[in-house]
This record gives C-alpha cells, structure tokens and sequence, in this order.
C-alpha cells in the first residue's frame, strides 16, 4: 500500500495491456475496414500516416449502385414489419394473459412452434404461399411471414401477467371495454418490454438477408442487404474502398443509433433475450 | 381469468392468422412435399415414401453440409460462451477505458450479418487482406483462407464467434452484476483465491446465463448462413456448407423444392431437439426475470 | 412511410387483377406493346442504353418495348417462371444462354423456326458467329438469339512480360510454355511480391475457366443434348492436371481455390501478371490500368481455345403468335449490325455477328482501342459453355470437385471421376425424356 497513486494507476494500465490488446485485435475488422473507407483507394491497403483522409468512397459508391433506394426499401420494410407485429402481439398477448377461452393452451403451443422454427428456415414452402398470394418481388412479401410474432406474444404476456389485477379489474369497474382496459392499463405498465421488442425486431429486420434475398429480385424491392451483398461480390472486379465505405454506410443508421442509445439497446437485448 | 370465448379469439386472431400461414402450415406443407417427387416430363408428381431422405443421404454435399454444421456448432457455441464469459470478466473489472472495451467487444453484435461478411472478405483476401499481411510478416506465408478446403469452414466459425461473442458478453455482465458485493467482500475476508471464488461461486450463479447462450448460439449455428451465401456459396468443395446453405441452393439455385423440403425437415429436426433440450432438460434451470 | 406502403400493396393487387385480364385484351388486337425481363445488377449504365434502345425502336416501328429490370441472371430466370406461371410474364427475357435446357425442361420457350422464318430472318441467323450459336441451336432448332456475349480472355501484364524478358507482344500459345512463362512471371520471395497467373474456380465461374481450359485441350465437357458430361475422359483429366500444376509444378498460381471478384482487382494492383478472365472486363481494365497490357487466348494443347458465356434473348411459348413475332422482328432489330457495334463499345461484350465488326464505328474503335478487337480473332476458336439440364447444380458439383482437385484434397481423375458419376445419375432420367 505504500505504492503512490501514480504508480498505483500505472500498474492497472500494465495489468490491463493484455485485455487492451485483445480489444484492439477484436476491433481490427472493423478498423481496417474503417480505414479503407475513408482514405483514396491507392490507400485502401497501405498504411501510411500521411495518407489523406477523403469521403469519395461514399459518394462514389452512393451512386454507384440505387443505395438510396435500398435504404427506402429496408426503412419500409422494418417500420411495416415492426409496426404490425406490436399491434398484433400486444393484442394477442393480452388474450393469452387475462382471457380465457376454448382452445387456448392447444393455440399458443401451436404459436410458440415460431420460437424456435422461424419462417426463414421454412423458406422454400414460405416462397410458394408467397408466390401463390402474388406477393413476390413485393417489400410486403418481405415482412409478412413474420407479422406475427410468437417471441412478441411470449415476451409481452409474461410481462402483462405481472400488472397488478386490481389495477385491471379498477379500469373494468369504470366500464372500460377489453381494448380500453388494454390501452389504458396494460400497454402505458408494459412500455419498457415494448421498446423492447421494438428494438430488437428493428435489429433483426434491418439485418435480415436470405428470406429478402429469396423474395426480392428487383432494385425498387431489394433492401440494404441484398444490395450490399450485389454491390460487394461483382463480376468486374472488386474496388474494397468503395464496398468498405458501402458497408460501413448500410450499417450506419443502426450503429449510430446504438451509440446515442447505447443504454436502452442493451437494456432492450437483455429484456428481450432473458426468456 | 375471464371468460370471454369471442373475444379472446378476436384478440389472437391477427397473429394467429399469420403464425398459423408462415410458421406451422409450411411445416405440415413441408413434411408432405418431402415424401413426394415434382412433376417431370408430363408426368404428375407422385408419393414417394422416404425416397427423398434417401436422396439426400446419398448426395455426398449433403452429408458434407450436415458434418459441417455439427462442427460449426460444437466450435462456435462453446468459443462464443467462453469468449463472452471472458470478455464480461475483463470489462466487469474496474480497468481503465473499460466503456471503449465494451464497445469494440459489442459493436459486431449491431452489424448486419452481410455487412460482417464484407468486412472479413477483405479481412481474409490473399496478398493483401490484413490477415494475409500479418501471417506473412511472421512467416507463416500466405493463406488462402477461403479458397482452401480446410481453413474455409474455420474461417466462417471465426466470423460467428466474432459477431455474436459481444452479444453473450451482455447477458453475463448483467448477471455479474447480480452478484451481491456482500459475497465477494466475506470471500476477500475468508482469503480466498480468486480462482477459487469465480469456480465456486461465480461460476454457478453464471449457470443460466451459460445455458440461455449456449441454446440461441446453437440455434444461430443452424439458422444463420447469410456468411456463406456472400462469401463462398459453400465452397470450396462443400467445405463451408452449411444445412440452410444446402436447403436454399437446393430450393433455390436448383429448382429442386422436394428434396430441398426433405433437407428442411432434417433441419426442423435438428431444431426441434434443440427446443427440447432447452425447455425440457434445462427448462427448470433457466431463470425468469 | 404509410402512403408508399398502401401504394405498393395496391401496386401489386392491381398488377395481379390486371394479369387475369391483359392476355385476352392484349393480344386481340395487333401487337403494340412488349415486355421483356433484363438482368441487370447495378441499375444506371446498362439499363439507360436499353431505355434508349426501346425508345428508338417505338419512334422506328411503332411498338412500345418495355424493360423490366430483373436483377441477376438467376433473378430474371426465377422471376420469367413465376410470372408465367402466374399468367402474367413478359414476352421474352434475356436469359443465360446455358440455361436452355432449363428452360426446354420447363417448356417455356419456342424455337425461332416455330415462330416463322423467312429467307431474310434465316440470312440474319446465319450471321452470328458460330461459337455463339453452341446452346443456341440445338436439334436443329434455334431456341434464342445471340445479344449480351462475351469469352474467356486472358489479360496479360506487358510491361511484367518484358521485365521477366518474355516477349511482351506473343503470348504463350501451348501449355508448357503458358506455365514456364508464368513461372517467370513469379516472384514469391522479393518485393513486391507477385503471382504468375491467376484462374477464377469459385462457384459460378469454375466450370467456365475450365471450360476455356478444356477448349484449349480439344474437348467438349458435354453433348449437344445436354444429357451427357465428359468430365473424366482423359482429355478433360489432363486438363485439370495442367491446372493443378500451375500451382503445383510451376509454384505459379495460388494453391486452393482463387475468387472470380478479386481477379481484376489483383491484375490491376500488379499482384498477378496474367488473369483469366471475361472479354466484358475488357473496359474496366482499360479504364483501371496504369500498365500496357494485351488480351489473348488461354494456351491450349498444343492449339490454343476458349469458351463463350453471356446471354441471349428468349421468346416465350405462352405468348400469343403475333408478339412472338413482334418479339422476333425486335431481337432482329436489336442485333443488326450499327446497333450490335454500339451495344458492344458501350458494354464491352463481343459484338454478335461478323457485320458489326466491319461497320464504320466498330472500326474507329478498335482503331483507338486495338484490344477491343481481340475477340474478334478469338472467336473461331471459342466453344460453348458447360450446358446441360439442372445446369446450376451440374455446373456446381463440377466446381466443387475442381476445387478438391485445386486443394490437393483428390487426385484430378479421382475428382473428375466423382463429378462424372454424380452429373450421369442426375441426368440419367433426362436421356430417355
């Protein structure tokens, strides 16, 4: 204990260095391809202290391929996906909680089957029924499947089992109708759970891949992944600073949200995930 | 709870329609174009009996997809609950720039599967890509990671570790924090190891935690192949194949909806144990928050 | 968001009641307007040169053709059949010439002859380059029209050949000398370091570069038919020996399997000295180079050959027989001789017939940009593409197996007799059909 402060903070540093190592080794992926990005692609792979900083990349490859739109077609995508399995869920979830009726505990097995067969696995029949509707290369197509959400229902009535009965049975005395009662008492106590689920679906969708992949074969359907994926695997060669920077950008809206909201996603992930 | 026979199913209706449409009649569907074959030349498709399962135990690129995704997982998911446990013990620790730490351990975790997969193309390019650059500086020469046989499938269980590792580390650092101080301040009292604490009391309490990762890792092993689609198609020589890859290049590059619907049931199959196991076997275990 | 969401979920609902309708009313009355499928990736350049055509050919004729942009290749493929099937496709699509059989095995097209030729139509046939008409006329029937064609090149680095003192203006023509020379080109210990020469064999393009290669060795990988391959006669052994020894023997091409997207980019960074790559790069390298480099053919055994790809224009049987024939008249349109010269110096594919090559502006070209011409002198020594029904998944098992060839996994033979054996029992039932 006779170590100075100084010293003292000194010694954490060297008992940190190997946890700091690791930390930079597991942040050089996205270093490098931070780097390529943002330098002349004669620097994409040279590391110079002097290289100069550019944002051609993006520019370039913002019009190099309908990135716009793709952004478009994915922000539709999760906001008309997302929006209806809340509405859904909630409703469902209120059901499955407080009501009782015949067939039930047969239907929400049937329900949860989704927690673990998600529609992406079943894509081939899911494809067929898609087509059969007259749904494919359509961004509804690509949201369907999922609008009703086992994991949503699950979620939400484990949490609407936990407000209080007589704050219910208070709102049914008033004269509330069920849509009432779930309005004014269930969703305002269920808010943290809902942003939640919000955030974690929007996590998903915006990230989904093969099931878009499988539906979508046009530019004004196609979302940011499929586009990434086309725009990162060319025929004539690829050019890394201008995918690098397309990546980094498809990716952008969801980092940057993370980093304003770091606290609410982690929260949300650890609501959501703890099952 | 009320009564209410009408109500209540008005309520599940919504979901119920769509659940019952994308989840549960595809399955049915599924499991009964499994046993039949297209229809070829004229000739309507007909009931075939296992004969499909019979295919696809005779196609050496399924055997090999299957083979895969079993090492996959039995690689990926002990490596991601490890490495997370790890990672949620370094930045639990009071050590400097710790939030940077948690940052660069969990940014992975927010990146699209596609966009990962182009970060680590580049990563793994021959000549020029950065592991190439370090591997030859100490002279292990160059590797061609995804175009050799053996490294390929290793290098796609690098980029499911690295992507979801971050993810776990917040699950275990929350329930390091449920931890009550009470218990390490009598251990510090006690002298106690530190080894001896994290296996006696640590560990333990990280028990469900550890089986909720160890469960959706493994569920992640079977579900999530966008990696392969972007990077290698399963190549080379089926060495990165994994079941979805083989179901969609079947259903999809190959027109091939039957035998791709008997892939899909052996996945299902594969699924199915994995949900027993979580909610039978483990179902107590796992806590409810 | 909501308004752009209800207008595409109208958009489709009026598109599905519009397609119960449209057949009867359409094609009651002569035709005067078309739809085809296009597959184009990266939406801009190539789809304003079509727009710009179709507007053309409606102030010329009269008809509206109208595009549909279709993505990829498979896209565009799984997106004919869809449609059909649904009852609303598109007359004709541009569509991968090795995808005939497929599209035979699914009934979807008609053969030209079917739709009515004249004395003219067949002196316009007759005037494409024979290596594009391999997978076009088959059984004596010609089930497409030659468009968007391209071959396989190699692109050689000039100033490399003549700092490895080879000479720079003649490429290798057989196949030891292919390697020696590329065994020069090498260099693996200095800096920087380099490659001799680099072939694509990931999925997709792994069956074309042996294709090219198996050319060059006088052996076609399989029947007119499509339903018989000849992956292990020894003919086609050799040649995938030769390919394991540029990495093996000659220790001038990487080990394992190298990927089609990152060829171009490595010949233009100087990591490799030769590429094998596609006649459509022609431009991007031109355009990307900072060295003098030439196009030649891949070296053969002992005369060199290549293979051609790209894709050609379908018409569809489900159409009525006047579009058809519209349709027709359209491909004839789109590959005369002025247009097919301009198409090919905007895109960079191999101009389809022999006349386009002679036109004024294709010659004022190749003036300017001698490597443009190349193909020209390529062609009569190109063959056709690996095509056979289920060709996605024969060409894919091929791959896989060059690939454990590549990667030492299986001796050349051992891998080809095992693509041999798989390719024959997924096309046995095709022989009798």
């Amino acid at each position: 204990m006779s170590a100075t402060p100084a010293l003292r903070t000194i010694g954490r540093w060297i008992s940190a260095s190997p946890i700091w190592a690791f930390g930079l080794l597991w942040g050089l992926p996205l270093l490098y391809a931070v780097w390529s990005a943002v330098h002349p692609p004669a620097y994409s792979t040279e590391f110079a202290l002097n290289a100069p900083l550019t944002a051609a990349n993006f520019v370039d490859s913002w019009n190099a391929a309908p990135f716009a739109r793709y952004f478009l077609n994915t922000t539709f995508l999760v906001l008309f996906t997302v929006a209806f399995q809340i509405v859904f869920a909630t409703m469902a979830a209120f059901a499955f909680a407080r009501l009782r009726f015949p067939g039930q505990n047969f239907l929400f097995a049937l329900l949860l089957l989704q927690l673990m067969i998600s529609p992406s696995i079943l894509l081939v029949w899911n494809y067929r029924e898609i087509s059969w509707l007259g749904l494919a290369n359509t961004i509804p197509a690509m949201g369907i499947p999922y609008l009703g959400s086992a994991f949503g229902i699950f979620l939400l009535r484990q949490n609407f089992r936990t407000v209080p009965k007589e704050l219910d049975d208070a709102a049914r005395l008033e004269g509330c109708s069920l849509p009432a009662r779930l309005w004014k008492v269930y969703i305002p106590l269920s808010r943290g759970t809902l942003i939640a689920f919000a955030l974690t679906s929007i996590s998903y969708h915006w990230n989904d891949f093969l099931w878009p992949l499988v539906v979508s074969d046009s530019v004004t359907t196609r979302p940011l992944t499929v586009g990434l994926e086309i725009f990162a695997t060319p025929d004539q060669g690829v050019q890394w600073s201008l995918v690098t920077a397309a990546t980094l950008m498809s990716s952008a809206p969801l980092l940057i949200a993370f980093l304003i909201f770091q606290r609410q996603f982690v929260q949300s992930f650890l609501r959501a995930g703890i099952r | 709870m009320e009564r209410h026979p009408v109500a209540g199913w008005l309520f599940v209706l919504p979901a119920t329609v769509f659940i019952l449409s994308f989840t549960d009649l595809p399955l049915v569907a599924t499991l009964a174009s499994s046993l039949y074959t297209a229809p070829f030349a004229g000739h309507p498709g007909h009931y075939v009996g296992l004969d499909n399962y019979n295919g696809l135990i005779a196609d050496p690129a399924f055997r090999q997809s299957l083979w895969n995704n079993v090492l996959y997982a039995a690689v990926t998911v002990p490596a991601a609950v490890v490495l997370a446990m790890a990672m949620a013990l370094a930045v639990n620790a009071a050590i400097p720039g710790r939030a940077w730490l948690r940052l660069s351990f969990f940014l992975p975790t927010m990146l699209p599967m596609i966009a990962v997969g182009t970060i680590w193309l580049f990563f793994y390019t021959p000549q020029y890509g950065l592991v190439d650059r370090f591997t030859s500086l100490i002279g292990l020469g160059q590797i061609n990671w995804l175009g050799d046989t053996s490294t390929a499938l290793p290098a796609m269980m690098a980029i499911a570790i690295w992507k979801q590792a971050g993810f776990f580390m917040i699950f275990y650092l929350a329930a390091l924090q449920n931890i009550p101080p009470p218990l390490r301040e009598a251990a510090a009292l006690e002298g106690v190891s530190r080894f001896y604490f994290f296996r006696r009391v640590t560990l333990p309490l990280l028990g469900p935690t550890t089986l909720f990762v160890m469960v959706t890792a493994a569920i992640n092993a079977f579900s999530v192949v966008d990696h392969v689609v972007e990077m290698t198609q399963g190549g080379p020589d089926n060495a990165s194949s994994l079941l979805l890859y083989y179901v969609y290049a079947t259903g999809f590059r190959y027109w091939n909806t039957h035998a791709a619907a008997a892939a899909t049931m052996v996945l299902v199959l594969i699924l199915s144990l994995l949900a027993a196991l979580m909610f039978g076997v483990f179902g107590r275990k796992v806590h409810y928050r | 968001m909501n308004r752009i969401t209800r207008r595409s979920v109208l958009a489709g609902t009026a598109g599905s009641i519009g397609a119960l309708a449209a057949p009867g009313i359409v094609r009651a009355a002569t035709v005067k307007e078309l739809t085809f499928f296009y597959p184009v990736t990266v939406s801009a350049p190539m789809a304003q040169i079509i727009d710009g055509y179709c507007q053309q050919y409606a102030k010329e004729s009269g008809v509206t053709v109208k595009a549909s942009y279709a993505g990829t290749y498979p896209d565009a493929l799984s997106k004919a059949i869809t449609a059909i099937r649904g009852g609303n496709g598109p007359q004709f699509s541009v569509l991968l010439t090795s995808d005939i059989h497929t599209v035979q095995a699914l009934d979807l097209v008609v053969p030209l002859e079917d739709i009515g030729l004249d004395a003219a139509d067949r002196k316009w046939l007759d005037g494409f380059w024979p290596a594009f008409m391999f997978n076009t006329k088959v059984g004596g029937k010609t089930w497409s029209v030659p468009f968007q064609r391209s071959t396989e090149i190699m692109l050689y680095n000039k100033e490399a050949f003549a700092k490895a003192g080879l000479d720079p203006d003649h490429y290798p023509t057989d196949w030891k000398a292919q390697g020696e020379a590329a065994r020069k080109l090498t260099n693996r210990t200095g800096s920087p370091q380099t490659w001799g020469v680099q072939l694509a064999a990931d999925i997709t393009s792994g069956h074309w570069t042996f294709g090219a290669l198996t050319a060059g060795n006088d052996v076609n990988l399989m029947n007119d038919a499509g339903t018989e391959v000849f992956f292990d006669v020894p003919k086609s052994v050799a040649t995938l020996e030769y390919w394991v020894d540029l990495s093996k023997t000659y220790n001038a091409t990487p080990p394992g399997v190298t990927y089609w997207s990152t060829l171009v980019t490595n010949f233009l960074r100087g990591d490799t000295a030769i590429i094998c790559t596609s006649s459509g790069n022609l431009s991007a390298v031109t355009a990307g180079a900072k060295f003098a480099f030439d196009a030649a053919l891949p070296a053969g055994n002992p005369t060199p050959g290549t293979v051609v790809g790209g894709g050609n224009v379908y018409i569809f049987k489900h159409a009525s027989k006047e579009e058809q024939k519209a349709a027709l008249a359209f491909a004839r349109w789109l590959t005369a001789p002025e247009r097919a010269a301009d198409w090919s110096i905007r895109t960079g594919y191999v101009a389809v017939t022999r006349d386009a090559f002679d036109t004024k502006t294709m010659q004022d070209y190749i003036a300017k940009h001698p490597v443009a011409g190349r193909p020209k002198s390529f062609l009569p020594s190109a063959r056709g593409e690996l095509s056979t029904f289920e060709d996605a998944r024969i060409q894919t098992l091929l791959e896989n197996h060059i690939a454990a060839a590549l990667s030492g996994k299986a001796t050349p033979a051992a891998a080809l007799q095992a693509a041999q054996a798989e390719a024959t029992a997924i096309l046995r039932r095709y022989k009798n059909m």
